[in-house]
Order: C-alpha cells, then structure tokens, then sequence
C-alpha cells in the first residue's frame, strides 16, 4: 500500500481549497481603494474661509496616527479633565469626537466607514459616541 | 557560528530588501519576488508530498502508546492512542495536528543528584510550540482581511477575539506577544539547553530569526512606525487578483516584510518546516493497528515461487512409499 491517493487528496484539500481561496474568492472583483469624501458642509466652509483644507495636523499625520491621537485625547478628557489640544502648529483645539472632529467629517459612511470596512477594521468609538445623522444621499 | 551565521542571513535578507527598494525596485521585491515564493512554495510542497506518497507503506505499527484491541472482552482498548479504526486515526491525527500530543509526552534526562540518570516530564516545549503554533495560524487567518476585497465574517470574528482586550490603538493583538514570546523561547532553549544545543543547526535557527523577523516588522508596522495600510490592501489584492500595481508611497518596512515572507514561502519546501505536511504521513500516527484483523501484504514483494509440500508429496510419491515413508495421499 501507499499513501499516494491520499496525499493527493490531501494535496487538493490544502491548496485548492485553502491556499487559493483568496485567488478564486477575489476573481471578477474589481480591486478598487477606497476614496474619501472631504466635501461635508463644515469643511466647504472652512476651505472658504481659509483658502485650504486642513485638520487637526497634517493629513499624513492623520491618515497614519488617527487611531492613538484619539486615544490620547479620549484619555485626556476622562481620565484628566484636559479638553485643549495643541497641535504642533501650535493652534489650539477643543478635544471632542463629536464635537471637533465629527463638526468637520459629519459623514462617517463616507469617511470614517470607508477605509475601516475596506480593511475590516472596528474601532469601538460608537459603542459609546452617538454615529451622526447622515443625509440619504 | 551555528548561531551566527543564520542570525546574519536574516539581517542581510532586510538589508538587501531595503536596499532594493532604495533602489526603486518595489516592482521585483512588490510582485516579482512574491509570485516567486509562492510558486516555489506551492511546487516545491506538492513534489515533497507527492515524492513521500509514492514510497511503500511499511506494517501497522504497534508500538503506539494505548492498549490495542483485544479479543478478550475485559480487556479495555485505547481507542485514540491506539485506534483499531479509520475514525479513531482521524481522531489521533487530529489531536495530534492541533494539540501535539507526542510532545506532550517530551522527557528530559538528567543525571541527578550527580550520577544517577533520571528521566522526568518536560512540557515546555510542548507548551511553547503549542502558543507558538496556535499563534502563528490565528496571524495568519487574521492576514487574510488583506487578501479578500469583502472581509469574510470569520476572519472579521478572529481579528476582534484577538484583540478584545481593547488595548491601546492600533489594539494590541494577543497573538502579537504570545507569538514573540515563544519564538524567543524556544530560541533561547536551543541557545541554554546543553543538549539541544548541541544537536541544533543553522537550519534549525534560520526559521526562528526569520519569523522573528517577520513577527518585528509586522510588529512595527502596525504599532510604531505605520505604512500607508490601504495602499498595502491595494497591492495585495492586486497581487491576488492578477492585477499587480505598485501603489505609491508604501515605506520600506513593508517590503523588508514581505520580502522575509516571501523568502519563508520559497524556503519552507526546501526545509524541516515541511512538517507541515510531514505530519499526516507519520507512520505511527496514521496507520490504525489492526495487524490481527487484516493481512496486510508487504507492498515490494516480488512474486516468490513456493513448492508446497502437496506438491512435493505429488513428485515424489512412488519414492517416499519405496522407502517406507509415510505419505498423506494415497
């Protein structure tokens, strides 16, 4: 006896089924990133104001650090009392989720969801923050 | 020099990755090298398996750890460690696939108090390669939310178990530090175990710095010094949907990680980490010890020819009643 056919069988199991899951699961899917909308009314307006749209620091800043600012500024408030922030222009903000940032990015579907669902993220800020209403758009 | 020599291997892999793409080259070290790996992989793994599935079965092995079946009745068998049956191998291979089992059965010898040999339960290896293993999958699984344009619940429900404790932000994985924690132990017990430094090779250190190394730039990555993450989902799905791109401004941490990655695909066929796919061809797991109810026929028998003694008795008839012997047939 050998143990060919089974090691064939084993063979198919292990890389048809598992390791090219990915390949077939994605085939016809269009590999599209997500885009980010930065056109809510607050931030129109700002960049009337100002001539430019900004945030809190630099969107790279942003984009890589988001996640431990608003840790910081979650642990400042509750566990310090500390509503400022100063940002390294040395601008002055007030520290509030819904507040300061959600002023600006008030479509969460169109900002905040976009990459977290895309990467399969779940940030657990709305299991205590109200979501924003949203228009239907 | 063992030692050295695979710790310096793994640290010229980064620096030749992080050279390269210095050098601009992120197509070779973004697509060309990983569809490499894990062609090498995918090949190299089914021509091992392929090569042990065409060697003959030896016998059932009974010498397994359980009491085997017994004709008498109150004689009671251990039907997982020593299954008589398909299902109670299955069952075997299982536990041993996912729990270890054989190492669980590690023993150390020591001459103790001086001279005397003694022989006592060692778990930790068990232990550590079992938080090692286990680790390692749940890392794995949890990659595939880079691999997949919907994110499967699965892998979204392993994701948020491992990081339930809910700390910091990227949160903590738990799986993040079990896996560091017991790569460096049992690197470190190779390094202060007399014996096992002994018997221990470079190839035996090359996949624990390597998948250090691997375990240090995720690590980076997600906590400390960050890559553009959406981008890496863009060339990964690229990767995986035959569309490769090379989207901008990914840091080079995240070459010199999949670079490492790639060299442990194209590796692993090469290497005693086939024991991925060794396991469920060791002889003593996955044979069921039923010699006593089945023949089992040696599989490089030639044909032999045999002369019974009926028919001998056939040839020599007249002769043997000649000589007075005594005969069965008339």
């Amino acid at each position: 006896m050998k143990n060919a056919g089974k090691v064939v069988i084993g063979v198919v199991i292990g890389f048809v089924v598992v390791f090219g899951f990915p390949f077939y699961y994605n085939l016809g899917k269009a590999n599209v990133p997500p885009k980010l909308k930065y056109d809510t009314p607050a931030i129109l307006q700002y960049e009337k104001q100002y001539g430019k749209k900004e945030c809190v620091e630099s969107k790279e800043f942003m984009s890589a650090e988001h996640m431990q600012l608003l840790n910081q500024w979650r642990d400042a408030v509750v566990r310090n009392g500390d509503r400022i922030y100063v940002n390294s222009r040395g601008e002055s903000f007030h520290m509030s989720l819904q507040n300061t940032c959600l002023n600006c990015h008030s479509n969460k579907k169109e900002f905040c969801d976009k990459c977290h669902n895309y990467l399969a993220v779940n940030p657990y800020c709305f299991s205590c923050h109200i979501v924003p209403k949203e228009k239907q758009s | 020099m063992k030692i050295l020599l695979p710790l310096f291997t793994v640290i010229a892999l980064v620096v030749i990755a992080f050279v390269g793409v210095q050098a601009n080259l992120h197509a070779l070290f973004g697509i060309v090298i990983p569809y490499a790996a894990v062609l090498i992989f995918m090949f190299g793994f089914i021509f091992k398996v392929l090569k042990w599935g065409r060697s003959p079965v030896p016998f059932r092995i009974p010498t397994t750890a359980g009491q085997m079946k017994s004709f008498a009745p109150w004689i009671k068998q251990n039907k997982l460690d020593n299954p008589s049956s398909r299902l109670g191998v299955f069952g075997r291979m299982l536990l041993e696939v996912f729990l270890f089992r054989s190492l669980f059965r590690n023993t150390k010898t020591q001459l103790y108090p001086g001279t005397k040999l003694t022989y006592g339960s060692e778990k930790f290896l068990w232990l550590g390669g079992l938080a090692f293993h286990w680790s390692f999958l749940i890392i794995f699984v949890r990659h595939f939310r880079f691999f997949m344009q919907t994110v499967p619940y699965p892998i979204q429900l392993a994701e948020h178990l491992d990081s339930f404790l809910q700390i910091g932000a990227p949160l903590l994985y738990i799986t993040d530090v079990v896996l560091v924690g017991a790569v460096t132990f049992l690197f470190l017990r190779r390094v202060f175990m007399p014996q096992i430094k002994y018997i221990s090779l470079p190839a035996d250190y090359f996949p624990l710095f390597l998948i250090l190394g691997i375990a240090t730039t995720g690590i980076m990555m997600r906590y400390f010094t960050k890559v553009p993450v959406v981008r890496v989902k863009e060339l990964v799905m690229g990767l995986v949907s035959f569309q490769p791109v090379i989207p901008e401004g990914i840091g080079s941490i995240f070459y010199i990680h999949l670079f490492l990655v790639s060299t442990l695909l194209a590796y692993f066929p090469l290497s005693k980490l086939m024991h991925m796919g060794g396991v469920f061809l060791s002889p003593t797991r996955n044979m069921a010890n039923n010699s006593r109810e089945v023949r089992h026929i040696n599989p490089w028998n030639y044909p032999v020819h045999v002369h019974t003694y009926d028919q001998y008795e056939d040839d020599f008839r007249e002769k043997m009643k000649k000589a007075g012997l005594p005969v069965e047939k008339e």
